[in-house]
């Protein structure tokens, strides 16, 4: 018996380190389940995309690309073994992921301590990539976010007076609003109520009752889709008007599922809009609905271009290894992504605009875009 | 004045729901004096089957009453199989162990329905069928008074009447209660030991299930572990008015629904959970057999 299991072992030890020279492997975590997960799985089906076309057309190096998803079910304990994993057994030459902040900072040490590059589609928090410089990221960060959203509120909103209902134990929450209070006031407006809930909070008519008594002209909930489903809709059970705006947290179609009609007419801040006229995104969002059938969020172009920014260094580089790997990203200028052209600066963010979209049922109209 | 009245229905209406799910955690308390910490997760699972009943007759396409009825038929059904099964394979191989044994039997119960609901179901939230909507009934001094908050009060209020009727104006109830009392002498007198037992939490459940469809109506997701917290709360719900006294569960959830929204309306919305235990703590110092529960000596 411990003989065969020793063999057991010995077999799943040989197995996972068998590897293939042809092949580059490359890892993803995201949360595949869990509250999160419309973030994880759009993501997910973006870089699969990018990593299949590029397989496609004969690989990098003539080596094709290896992709290896792992679920951390939008949970920090898992987040750190099953980067840990990916980097220590599966060996991945660079790390893609998270959406949420909060563990993206749990991953972005491990990568770090291990010289392994990590670029983030979507994590807007700016402490993330302050972690180490393997930390990479191709979005906007959330001071972007939140000046976005201050601008729109009082410049084409013309809001002198604004609510801020923010999920207290999310770092990318808080950021958000944090940075839109500040603004917004730098900008003549009035924070009249500051509150908080938690995640996975399903009653939020206290908080709700107690903003409408201080008559807001906008409310920002820089949430997460499911709980800025339900807050929507119990906020107009409360005859709350004042729309409700938002950061990119809030990009899913669970979003009208939960919120129904509730939702309609709010804004968001968002990475892209299916509706634009940029050749690229055109061309991505084509492509994607060919292979899913599904119109992309901008969780899946952020994926895209993450993918396609990892692969065009791995291309530049002249040996594939992970400290060339993350010099080459370093290097990325004005590259044409899905999201937008795409400057990594010297703290390895991306510099990029942002366009505020209005939720019409399932369509995200184009509202404006607010540059850096 | 207008914020006071909203906030107390708002209280009202969290409250009522709490007090649904204690009444499962005190009438299981009351017969066996064990805690069925998997209660929580019942009411989880009766969400579950109400979901899969509409999606299977398509119930959203058909609003009203009757499709009402049907979720409440199939979370009802679900919950009390699921409780059956619970007191027969769990619990009553264990009738006569030690109650510390018991109560990490409910303990793992609970957590092998929450992760069996994650892989079944899936972990993601889904969105609960809207079959009623949520008409304004009237309204007073600016407030407009809402269906959901009266059907969940009343619908709490009703089962606390019908399970009071129960206990002390019918046989099974006196059989219960003599369960409760001594289960060896009340076997001896002709009591079913056994059966009074299953019934208790095949009722239990069943209120679980009704609780589970009231929840899913007001606040459209579900998902496995959201029994978790509002299961919490329902248990100090108990505590508070005395477990194993049904008038004390509906007073103990109405106070707490009201304390919570009174927190956060007044406080600060972060200090919501930390009352609801604050509570707890307090209550288990200064009465620990709740504000109507009888003073009990602990035989050693």
């Amino acid at each position: 018996m411990k003989s065969s299991l020793t063999a057991v072992l010995a077999l799943a030890f040989v197995v996972g380190c068998t590897k293939n020279e042809n092949e580059i492997v490359v890892g993803e975590y995201g949360s595949l389940t869990g509250g999160m997960a419309t973030f994880g799985v759009s993501t997910h089906k973006g870089i699969q995309l990018a990593f299949d076309e590029i397989n496609d057309k004969g690989g990098i190096k003539s080596k094709k690309i290896k992709l290896i998803t792992l679920d951390d079910q939008g949970k920090d304990t898992e987040v750190a073994s099953v980067v840990t994993k990916l980097i220590t057994q599966h060996k991945a030459v660079a790390i893609l992921g998270e959406v949420a902040s909060g563990l993206s900072k749990v991953a972005a040490p491990i990568a770090q301590q291990n010289k392994v590059p990590m670029i983030t589609p979507s994590s807007t928090n700016p402490e993330v990539t302050k972690l180490g410089e393997y930390i990479f990221r191709v979005c906007f960060i959330d001071p972007f976010q939140g000046f976005v959203m201050a601008k729109f509120a009082s410049e084409n909103l013309k809001a002198k007076k604004a609510a801020i209902f923010r999920d207290v134990k999310n770092d990318y929450s808080v950021g958000l609003a944090d940075v839109f209070a500040a603004e917004f006031k730098k900008m003549g407006g009035e924070i009249v109520i500051d509150t908080a809930y938690q995640q996975n909070d399903i009653d939020f008519k206290a908080q709700l009752t107690q903003i409408k008594s201080k008559t807001p002209d906008v409310i920002f909930v820089p949430g997460y889709y499911t709980e800025v489903g339900l807050i929507a809709k119990q906020a107009k059970e409360l005859a709350l008007t004042a729309p409700l705006l938002g950061g990119d947290g809030w990009d899913s179609p669970k979003l009208n599922e939960i919120g129904k009609d509730a939702i309609n007419g709010n804004y968001f801040s968002n990475h892209y809009t299916t509706e634009s006229t940029d050749p690229a995104t055109i061309e991505f969002v084509t492509k994607f609905k060919a292979k899913y059938n599904e119109v992309p969020d901008g969780l899946a172009a952020l994926g895209y271009d993450a993918a396609r920014i990892l692969a065009a260094a791995m291309e530049r580089t002249t040996e594939l290894t992970p400290s060339n790997i993350r010099d080459e990203i370093a290097k990325t200028k004005e590259f044409i992504g899905a999201t937008g052209k795409i400057t990594i600066n010297e703290e390895r963010n991306a510099v990029k605009s942002a366009v505020v979209v209005q939720v019409e049922n399932e369509n995200r109209k184009y509202v404006t875009t607010v540059s850096p | 004045m207008q914020d006071l009245i909203q906030h107390l229905i708002n209280g009202l209406g969290l409250g009522a729901i709490y007090a649904l799910i204690a009444l499962g955690y005190t009438m299981v308390y009351g017969v066996l004096q064990m805690i069925n910490f998997a209660h929580s997760d019942v009411y989880m699972v009766g969400a579950f089957a109400a979901y899969y009943a509409a999606r299977w007759f398509n119930l959203e396409s058909m609003p009203g009453v009757v499709s009402f009825a049907i979720l409440l038929l199939a979370a009802i059904t679900g919950c009390a199989l699921l409780g059956l099964l619970i007191e027969r394979f769990a619990y009553r191989p264990l009738r006569n162990a030690p109650k510390l044994n018991i109560l990490i039997t409910a303990i793992g119960v609970s957590l092998l329905l929450e992760y069996s609901g994650q892989v079944i179901f899936g972990a993601d939230p889904k969105v609960f069928p809207e079959v009623l909507n949520n008409t304004p009934l009237f309204e007073m001094a600016g407030v407009s008074f809402k269906l959901f908050d009266f059907l969940v009060i009343g619908v709490g209020l009703v089962a606390m009447a019908v399970l009071h009727f129960l206990i002390y104006h019918t046989k099974q109830g006196r059989a219960m209660r003599a369960v409760s009392v001594n289960p060896r002498v009340a076997s001896i007198l002709g009591v079913n030991v056994d059966r009074t037992i299953v019934f208790t939490f095949v009722l239990g459940s069943a209120l679980a299930g009704v609780g589970s469809v009231l929840v899913g109506v007001k606040y459209p997701k579900i998902e496995p572990l959201m029994g978790m917290m509002i299961g919490l709360k329902a248990f100090v719900a108990a505590v508070l008015g005395g477990i194993g006294n049904i008038m004390g569960a509906v007073l103990g959830g109405l106070i707490m629904g009201l304390s919570e929204e009174m927190v956060v309306a007044y406080l600060s919305s972060t200090y919501r959970d930390a009352v609801a235990f604050g509570i707890l703590i307090l209550i288990l110092i200064v009465r620990p057999s709740g504000l109507l529960g009888r003073n009990q000596t602990e035989k050693l």
